[in-house]
Order: structure tokens, then sequence, then C-alpha cells
């Protein structure tokens, strides 16, 4: 568990696993992307709009994949106190936000032709808005922590509480009686033709890769920042040292 | 070895803390989601609305099926008349003018904005389509079990 908490150690790491999960990222969301839009046929009802799922499912995936990334991580810091994990949720907070973004304006540019409606306040909709809230709550406060020198303690707690969030996105469309369809994959079947299906996954994977790697990216600008602040303060305590060193002997 | 017994004897009571308190979070969030169950519903089912009908007026939410065969345009071209049902055999006539969704058509599912009438029909202001959680390429239409009115009838009213 603490293999990786020397920086050191993680940083060689990240430095080659980086360009490797960005590149098939990107080769992967792309392809799966252009699939979507040029080979996948139109569906019987909403017609070409159904294209529009490539991007929309696999942000919704990472915005709450990467609250519970927050939350993980949280408690990772809570319990075993460890170094990388403060830093490793405050690099998932930004990506996170944004693909959720992605997801609810994707969601309202389908909604508007597929249900007659840009948006409507029913639990799946407003569960995602309430993530969307909580992913800025949390960026604000591990900002001001980090700033002000506060215990980061508080946002790991501000991350595991808002966690509770997730499952109600998850579960909105089987408790409420919402516009959202009902979930499309189950364990073991899905309600998805093999034609838009296959490359449904491949663009998750994709996604998901390219997300991993951009967290890698982050955390790196992370440490070498707070290495360049110790540094900085080191070099200041040493050009103190004779200062107080000949006021000693004065 | 005083030092790392104590220090792990404080890792284990951290992480039974932080168990405890995801434990209390997480039933607390899924205990306030349960007592809204009624209450956080977009719209009522026919079975529901005609178990507790609201009051004449009031603005408020139908959701259900339209059932087939009930779809019809009258006289003046631009008001439609169709029947919702749920998952039981209540059913509630719908009546609205305007502009239908794409994704209108017998046999899927609908939610409209309006007010229940005295006389037991509901007047539309707005119509919402809902799409249900299947997706069919538009050549496999009618040779998929997809297709079948009972399957789609049920997923897309789920409820409990």
């Amino acid at each position: 568990m603490h293999g990786y908490a020397n920086p050191t150690r993680f940083l060689s790491l990240a430095r080659w696993l980086t360009p490797v999960l960005l590149l098939s990222g990107i080769v992967l969301s792309v392809g799966a992307v252009a699939w979507g839009l040029f080979v996948v046929p139109p569906d019987r009802l909403m017609g070409e709009t159904v294209r529009i799922l490539y991007i929309h499912v696999p942000s919704a995936w990472l915005g709450m994949g990467g609250w519970t990334g927050i939350a993980l991580s949280s408690a990772a810091l809570l319990i075993w106190k460890h170094p990388l994990a403060a830093i490793g949720a405050r690099a998932v907070a930004v990506p996170g936000m944004v693909f959720t973004a992605i997801c609810l304006a994707t969601g309202s540019i389908w909604g508007r032709p597929t249900w007659g409606s840009w948006w409507v306040w029913d639990g799946r909709l407003t569960s995602m808005l309430v993530l969307l809230f909580l992913y800025a709550g949390y960026i604000a406060l591990a900002q001001a922590s980090v700033r002000d020198g506060g215990s980061s303690k508080i946002p790991a707690i501000f991350g595991i509480v808002g966690a509770v969030n997730i499952p109600i996105i998850n579960r909105s469309v089987v408790w409420w009686n919402s516009l959202h369809q009902p979930p499309s994959i189950t364990v073991g079947k899905s309600a998805i033709a093999g034609e838009f299906l296959i490359p449904l996954l491949i663009a998750v994977l994709g996604f998901s890769l390219l997300f991993g790697g951009i967290v890698l990216m982050r955390m790196r600008a992370l440490i070498a920042e707070m290495q360049v602040e110790a540094r900085l303060r080191r070099r200041a305590l040493e050009d103190d040292v004779p200062v107080a060193a000949s006021m000693g002997t004065s | 070895m005083t030092e790392t017994s104590t220090g792990l004897r404080a890792k284990h009571q951290r992480m039974v803390l932080v168990v405890i308190a995801i434990v209390a979070v997480v039933a607390a969030g899924l205990l306030a989601a349960y007592a809204l169950r009624n209450q956080a519903n977009f719209f009522y089912l026919p079975e529901q609305m005609s178990a507790n009908p609201p009051e004449a007026g009031k603005a408020v939410r139908l959701g259900g099926m339209v059932q087939p065969g009930s779809l019809e345009t009258l006289d003046d071209g631009i008001t439609v008349a169709f029947v919702v049902t749920g998952n039981e055999a209540a059913t509630i006539p719908v009546r609205y003018s305007g502009i239908l969704p794409d994704l209108f058509v017998e046999g899927s599912g609908v939610v409209a904005d309006g007010s229940l009438q005295e006389n037991g029909t509901f007047l539309a202001t707005n119509l919402l389509a809902k799409h249900d959680e299947n997706y069919v390429p538009r050549e496999l239409e009618g040779l998929e079990q997809h297709q079948s009115p009972e399957q789609s009838y049920t997923t897309t009213m789920y409820t409990d």
C-alpha cells in the first residue's frame, strides 16, 4: 500500500504510464465516436439523434466514477494517511466535473428532440446536477485547504459524504417515476442491440483510459508544484541561516 | 515495538471510524431517498391518479403508455385525444392541442403536463415523449423481441 507513497517511485511509474493511457484513450475514443457517428444505423424511434449516446454515456460514467475515486482516495487518506491519496483526489475533481458537465449538456441537447424538453426536474437529471455542484464545492474546499494550510481531512470528509449521491443517481430511474429511461445495461443483459452496444463499450473504455491519463498528468503537476514550493521554502531558510548565526555570536 | 503497535492500533481505530461513518452516511442518504419515494415522482401513473384524484384544475403530470388504437385527431385538426394506461387496468383519457414530440406514437411512453377536469378527462398543456431503454436499429424493427409490445410496456412503466 505504501509502496507508492514515495513520490519518486510513483513518478517513475507515472512517467511512462501517462503517454500510454493518453494515446490509447484518444485512439479508442476517437475511433468509437467516429464509429457511432458514421457506421451505426439510426435507431427505430430516435433516428439519428441516437449517436449522441457515444459521448453522453461515457461522460456520465466518468462523472460518477470520478466521485467514486474521490471517495475511495478520501477513505485511504483518512485511514492510512497515504500522502498520494489527497493529491489523487484533487487531481480527479476537475476532470470529473468537466465530464459531469458534458453529460448534462449532451443530455439536454438529446432531450430536446427526443422528449420535447431541454430540461425537466426529474430524479435522474436533478441528482446529476447535484453531482456537478458537489464537484464545484469539493474543488473550492480542496483549494482553500491547500492555500490556507488547512487540514486535508476536511475535503476528504466532504468527499465521503458526497458519495451518498452516487447510488441515488444510479437508482433514481428505478425508485421514482422518471422521464429518463431505466438502465439499459444491467448485469448479464443489455437492452441495446449489438450494433449500438459494441462501439459504446469501446467508447466507455477509451474515455476511461483518457481520464486515467489526465488524472496522472494532473497528479504529476500537483507534485511538481509542491516540490517547487518546498524548494523555495528551503532556500528561504538557507538564506536566513547566516543572519541568525551572526546574531547568535554578537 | 510499542510505537509500531500503537501506530497499528491507531490505524485500525481510524479504519473502524471511517467505515462506521460511511455506513451511517449511506444509510441516512438511502433513508432520505426512501422517504421521498412518493414525493419525488416526476409524474403520476393512471392508477395512482384514479386512486387518489388531484383536485380539478390543479397542475399535475400524468405519465403512462399511449394505449394502442386510442389516438385520434379531433375535427378541429389540432386537438388529439388518446388514452393513457399504466401497469393496471386504470386508464385516463387525455386531450391535447399543440405540436406532438417526434417520439409520440401509440404504444410508447408519454408524460403530460396539465390538469384533471371535472369530467375525468386530463387536459394537457404540454406533452413529453418518454423513451424506453431499448435501442434497436430501424432495419431490425419487428424482427427482434425487443419490439414486442408487452416487453416495452413493462419496461417503460417501470415501477414497483
